[in-house]
């Protein structure tokens, strides 16, 4: 039987280095069967994450041969076998253990998005091409990977500032609601510091459910930044206005 | 002693945050309780996600002639009558509120031309009644109830395992545990907990069913005291995918047969005219799950062993707006285009029907202060469950479960934790460390795989079912024996070693189940006793720790008002 090595990131937050596996082939098989292959036979205790192996729960991320993938989507006969298949745990967060990353700090950007607000006296009726596009932001399954390429934080690690594109698509999701009330603009400003997107679009590349994260949600919320801050005529609108009133456009 | 571990305090502690445990937390939370939940995976990734073809409610948006009463009745006719007739009523009475619920907290569904919520046909339903978004409906339910809850002050625990109910004297009183990440062991003292763990499908071999569909719940809860019930119903969903054996299992939605998919095997015949000429591919799934194995069986079955699935006839932009994922799905992982192809599929072991008997009206379990809400809960489905009804299932339910546990917290006084009892959860969870040389729980996973595929599975037959208990017995000395290798540091064999003894409590309660209904019923097929059986029309199996060993008797389902059998009766 046809046989491939692995080589698997071993290790947890003080140290680690690749370790070879070899596993046979199967038709069809992917990634997550060659590691799950190594936790039958030959390490017990690799720590992987997943959950629905059909690429809609977005747990079993990882980088194979350097590209972040979902490993369950990643088919074994789509890679070149004649040297080891490189498996190492997302680069932007800190490894717990093997390909188990600490993600938690995506829980906490999360937190400090408000909530879907619907307008007071709403109507409860949307047209289909309405929901089209914030139905797009939601089909994200938040595998992170778009986090782990996002070179501001990958390369400059700047978590503290910096929400990532996950959560530009998510508040892109809540903004574009049809009967969502409340804006987010500020918040992308000044907490999730949209601006440091350099729009690169590595993000969009590596979305397992080609949500077009660039075009379609970080684009348009940058502009929104830039007609409620920067342009003249809005800023006096903004002037007049009461404080904490919305100023939706 | 419990000084000894980390604690933490709530009023009510939900384990499991898949729909039911969200949606219990939720409610929990709006009654003002303080709440904790805790969860094997990260916050998001329950099998709920997995839910793709829609979420039945009976809002008449598509077909107007749709209501609670139609809905109640072609419930309780796909359940063969065993279902407990309040929970089927409740179920289809509050659904459609559930569903506008969840819209006001910010899912979007796909609309009808006049704005509404649009709906879709399914197997079992009368009319078309499957709110759905696309076929990622799961998530859209999931990712609500998620943010819901984050931003009600939700306390989550996550990538944290319960391994053991905590009690006072009769009453419920908390839970050990352990984190995954370190191995280190943590006690949860509570007034009220709510079990919303799932199913138990990966005790089998040909899943639609994640890691964590060990049955833990339902074991937990047998191990405190609680009743069990009717575990024989196990659903095979007609359609998982067969080919290649990498990707075998998956599931592939309901939603295809309620597009207008076609069933033909490889003769080209569609066999569902000959085994329900009515209601062809809608069928309910024990019909059609059955239809396909037995085209198998008899040599009409495809290439890989399956049937082929067909939407090729659709126009391929519907194709890829009504069913994305599965579009992308076939595509990715088996090389097929199914705008253009048949898909090759076969039945896979995707809900258990069966679980903790608990009560209608307030999801308790014969526990005071234990609840147990969704696929963790028996009752509603009776012998066989209708797509959809799980989503609308974990709202209702969740809902109810969350509104009486929070209740009960608040009449309750601060249960005392048994340093004991925390002592006893401990060394069971140090002592796999403990042995060398024994065998490895992945090894005992597979054979229990392998034997309740081949001997628990569509078809049953006494002797298999006999021979399946011998070997399970077998598998739970083995597993007395288990041993782990590394540190308690993030160690899937380790945690694999406590699942596994929850996966074999389950088969066994299965397995005694499935041998005591000597009769065919839903999604209980026994080949040596093939019709209905009128007496096993009025008993529900009970499963319960007798103090010695696993005990089994009966309970008479419970009889139905005259205006529900009036109902019941009626022709649309």
């Amino acid at each position: 039987m046809a046989e491939a090595v692995l080589a698997v990131y071993r290790g947890d937050r003080e140290s680690g280095k690749p370790v070879e596996y070899k596993v046979p082939l199967a038709p069809g098989m992917v990634v997550l069967d060659a590691l799950h292959y190594i936790q039958g036979h030959l390490a017990p205790d690799l720590a992987v994450r997943w959950n629905c192996k059909a690429g809609r729960c977005g747990s079993c991320s990882a980088e194979v041969n350097g590209r972040p993938r979902l490993t369950c989507k990643t088919r074994m006969d789509s890679l070149p076998l004649d040297s080891p298949v490189t498996i190492s745990p997302l680069r932007a967060f800190p490894v717990i253990k093997d390909l188990v990353t600490d993600v938690s700090w995506n829980y906490e950007v999360n937190r400090k998005i408000p909530a879907f607000t619907p307008r007071p006296g709403v109507q409860w009726k949307m047209l289909q091409e309405d929901v089209d596009r914030p139905q797009e932001f939601r089909k994200c399954i938040e595998c992170f990977l778009c986090q782990n390429v996002c070179h501001v934080l990958r390369d400059h690690g700047k978590h503290a500032e910096y929400g990532g594109p996950r959560f530009f698509v998510r508040v892109a999701g809540l903004e574009m609601h049809p009967l969502d009330g409340l804006s987010r603009t500020k918040l992308l400003k000044e907490q999730l510091g949209l601006g440091l997107c350099n729009i690169t679009k590595c993000c969009t590349e590596v979305c397992p459910e080609s949500i077009h994260i660039t075009d379609n949600a970080i684009i348009p919320l940058k502009e929104r930044i830039v007609d409620q801050y920067y342009d003249p005529l809005f800023w006096i609108v903004r002037k007049i206005r009461k404080p904490g009133e919305s100023t939706r456009t | 002693m419990t000084g000894k571990f980390e604690t933490h305090e709530h009023d009510v502690l939900i384990i499991g945050a898949g729909g039911a445990g969200l949606r219990a937390a939720v409610e929990a939370l709006n009654q003002g309780a303080s709440v904790g939940v805790v969860c094997k995976s990260l916050l998001g990734k329950a099998h709920t996600v997995m839910a793709e073809g829609g979420i039945a409610a009976a809002m008449g948006n598509v077909d107007a002639a749709d209501n609670w009463k139609t809905h109640f009745r072609d419930t309780m006719r796909g359940g063969k009558l065993l279902n407990n007739w309040r929970m089927a009523q409740l179920h289809a009475q509050e659904a459609p509120n559930a569903v506008r619920e969840l819209e006001q907290w910010g899912a979007l569904f796909d609309r009808t031309e006049s704005g509404d919520i649009m709906q879709r046909a399914f197997g079992g339903h009368t009319f078309k009644r499957l709110c759905h978004v696309g076929d990622r409906t799961g998530l859209e339910i999931i990712r609500t109830l998620q943010d819901r809850g984050v931003h009600l002050g939700i306390d989550v625990y996550m990538e944290c395992t319960v391994t053991r109910l905590l009690l006072d004297g009769g009453r419920i009183a908390g839970a050990f545990g352990y984190w995954r990440e370190q191995g280190r062991f943590v006690v949860f003292k509570a007034k009220s907990v709510v079990i919303a763990t799932g199913g138990v499908g990966k005790a089998w071999k040909i899943t639609s069913n994640s890691w964590e569909y060990t049955g833990d719940g339902m074991a937990l809860a047998y191990e405190a005291g609680a009743e069990l019930m009717d575990l024989e119903f196990v659903q095979f969903h007609p359609t998982g995918m067969v080919w290649p054996p990498g990707v075998q299992g998956i599931l592939v939605t309901e939603a295809v047969r309620g597009e207008g998919g076609i069933l033909r095997n490889k003769l080209g015949e569609r066999f569902m005219e000959k085994y329900d000429p009515k209601k062809l591919e809608l069928s309910t799934r024990d019909v059609v799950a059955r239809s396909i194995y037995t085209e198998v069986r008899e040599g009409r079955g495809t290439e890989h062993g399956g049937a082929y699935l067909d939407i090729s006839h659709k126009p391929a932009e519907y194709v890829k707006r009504k069913l994305p994922g599965m579009y992308h799905q076939f595509k990715e992982l088996a090389d097929v285009d199914i705008t253009k192809q048949p898909m090759e599929v076969g039945p896979t072991c995707h809900y258990s029907m069966g679980g903790i008997r608990v009560d209608a009206d307030t999801a308790e379990s014969t526990i005071p202060g234990l609840f147990a809400a969704g696929e963790a809960a028996a009752g509603l489905h009776g012998a066989n469950r209708l797509g959809g009804n799980s989503l609308s299932d974990l709202l209702v339910f969740g809902r109810r479960a969350g509104l009486a546990a929070a209740a009960h917290a608040k009449k309750t006084p601060a249960p005392v934790i048994d340093p004991k009892q925390v002592e006893d959860a401990e060394q069971e969870m140090l002592a796999p460390f403990s042995h060398t040389g024994g065998p490895s729980p992945y090894e005992i996973h597979r054979e229990l795989q392998d034997t309740l595929q081949s001997l628990v599975g569509i078809f049953r037959n006494e002797e298999d079912l006999k021979r399946a208990l011998a070997e399970i017995q077998r598998f739970k000395e083995h597993a007395a024996n288990v041993s782990v290798e590394g540190s308690r540091l993030f160690n899937p064999g380790w945690h694999l070693a406590r699942d596994l003894k929850s996966m074999l409590t389950i088969a066994e309660a299965v397995t005694r189940c499935a041998l005591e209904r000597k009769e065919s019923r839903g999604a209980h097929s026994r080949i040596d006793f093939p019709e209905y059986d009128a007496a096993w029309a009025k008993k529900n199996n009970i499963i319960v720790w007798d103090g010695a060993g696993m005990a089994l008797r009966q309970r008479p389902v419970p009889e139905m008002p005259e205006e529900l059998k009036q109902i019941l009766a009626e022709d649309k």
